[in-house]
């Protein structure tokens, strides 16, 4: 048990150095939904009315609502990111490294997803830190509360990212990602407009965002800003999750020979 | 009981092309086995099957007496691997990434500390531990990799093409430090190359030429009167450095 240990503080520890020698990195992951919320949300404030719906109690400007869904944006991009990273670190070598310890290849991979995770996390709060100075804020028990939920939704996001590397066969089939991934994942969500104002454009377009996973991760992580439990979108994250990291092992599995023969 | 690597029956095919087909061979302990083959010959495949990178078609590895197959962690333990592609992580230094494979081996603290210290003297590079790889050229960056490659003091160490890009210097250093091991640790040494001087007469050979083993012994023995080069070329074709 204590090697499991030993290997996962080591993984987490290598991510830590490397997000902290990449300082672009952390500034482009603030920079990016910095933009959002104070160009994008200034625009879209006057022509977007919100009602009140759960969690919110009262009138909320948009620069709120949409808060919750940048803090998911952070932790889509930057799942993808360590997916480009496990796709080039394939590509350059070192995952062999990775995978040729003895520790259990579950594990590992479970580790290289926590890594991710928690760098996310600090770009979250970093993010929500800035938010503050924008005037934004929550209560502290909404801080808190939000750290399980980024925890299980950054496993969730990382998850995907994981299984795309491993079924991604080059790094320049990276920007297909993007594209068919992250953009749809984000715009096809609740992060930018709530379910009932996508159904006014089009209930097929309200149905793909509540089908999408990225949306509860979004919904979750609202409430529980507001101390509120959505036990739906849980239930919803977990099992995106489940799934997720079920074919990122499956993709990962030294059986399917796909891995090696990318590598070689 | 068979305290050494055997390789039994072993067979891989991408598809329905076929890189390995039904190689078998054993090394006993304190042995440097040179596993020669021209470019495409199946090296790759073989340790990506002897590192468990993926699993065969058929056949199977033991190592040290523990089935790979059936009880990989075991039997990762006791190998290390030097890979032909650089694996180091070039913006951290040499220690960092040092750390980081010891504790890939569970290696932590003062137990790690002294693995990687005794290893980079041995290789001489303890000097250099602060150091960020990008800045080391390419021979002391082998040099380290060999060095992570025996932090747990493995009982194996595979090589894939090792020497490859390095000057005439460095590749003798590292094919003398390989020779060396095997006798003062009882290492089994794996050394997969295309190129025939980096073979000593004393070592056990193995030519592996389009995915099977047609070749298997003692050099000295398997090529008589000839040279390595001139047996290599007449059994394979290829022209050799």
């Amino acid at each position: 048990m204590k090697y499991l240990m030993i290997g996962a503080i080591a993984i987490i520890k290598r991510e830590a150095l490397r997000f902290i020698s990449q300082k672009a990195r952390f500034i482009a992951s603030l920079v990016r939904p910095i933009i959002w919320l104070i160009v994008f949300a200034a625009g879209f404030r006057a022509a977007l009315g919100l009602s009140i719906t759960p969690p919110y109690e009262t009138y909320i400007t948009y620069e709120v609502y949409i808060v919750p869904g940048l803090c998911g944006m952070v932790q889509l991009f930057n799942a993808m990111q360590s997916s480009l990273s496990l796709v080039y670190d394939r590509e350059m070598g070192s995952m062999r490294l990775l995978l040729t310890s003895p520790i259990p290849r579950c594990w590992l991979l479970f580790s290289k997803l926590m890594a991710g995770t928690l760098v996310s996390i600090i770009q979250v709060y970093s993010f929500l830190l800035l938010a503050g100075f924008a005037g934004i804020t929550f209560s502290f028990s909404g801080y808190v509360l939000a750290l399980p939920v980024l925890l299980l939704n950054g496993l969730m996001l990382g998850a995907l990212g994981l299984f795309l590397s491993a079924t991604i066969k080059q790094l320049e089939n990276f920007a297909g990602v993007m594209n068919f991934v992250i953009f749809p994942m984000f715009f096809l969500s609740t992060a930018l407009y709530p379910l009932w104002k996508m159904a006014e454009a089009s209930t097929l377009l309200r149905d793909i965002c509540a089908f999408n996973p990225f949306s509860h991760a979004v919904e979750l992580l609202r409430f529980s800003l507001y101390g509120q439990f959505n036990g739906t979108a849980f239930i919803y994250v977990f099992c995106a999750l489940v799934l997720f990291l079920s074919a990122s092992l499956w993709g990962y599995d030294p059986a399917r020979s796909g891995f090696a023969k990318k590598s070689k | 009981m068979n305290e050494g690597l055997n390789v039994q029956e072993l067979s891989h095919s991408y598809g329905n092309k076929k890189a390995l087909d039904n190689v078998s061979f054993n090394i006993s302990k304190g042995t440097f086995c040179a596993l020669l083959g021209p470019n495409g010959a199946g090296k790759s495949t073989l340790f990506a099957l002897l590192t468990r990178l993926f699993t065969p078609s058929t056949g199977n590895i033991n190592i040290m007496d523990v089935d790979l197959l059936k009880n990989p962690s075991d039997a990762l333990a006791k190998i290390g691997i030097v890979f032909q592609q650089p694996t180091f992580d070039m913006d951290l230094t040499v220690q960092q990434n040092l750390n980081y494979a010891a504790a890939l081996h569970g290696l932590s603290g003062k137990a790690g500390l002294e693995a990687i210290n005794t290893s980079l003297e041995q290789l001489g590079m303890q000097h250099r531990a602060g150091e960020k790889v990008r800045s080391l050229n390419g021979g002391h960056r082998r040099r380290m990799e060999i060095a992570r490659a025996l932090l747990h003091q493995p009982n194996i160490l595979l090589l894939d093409e090792a020497t490859v890009g390095l000057d005439a210097e460095t590749r003798h250093m590292i094919t003398s430090y390989a020779h060396k091991i095997t006798k003062e640790r009882d290492t089994i040494v794996l050394w997969a190359t295309h190129l025939v001087d980096e073979v000593m007469l004393d070592d056990q050979l193995l030519i592996l030429h389009q995915g099977k083993i047609i070749k298997d012994g003692l050099c000295k023995e398997l090529i008589g009167d000839k040279t390595l080069a001139e047996t290599f070329a007449t059994l394979t074709g290829s022209r050799t450095i």
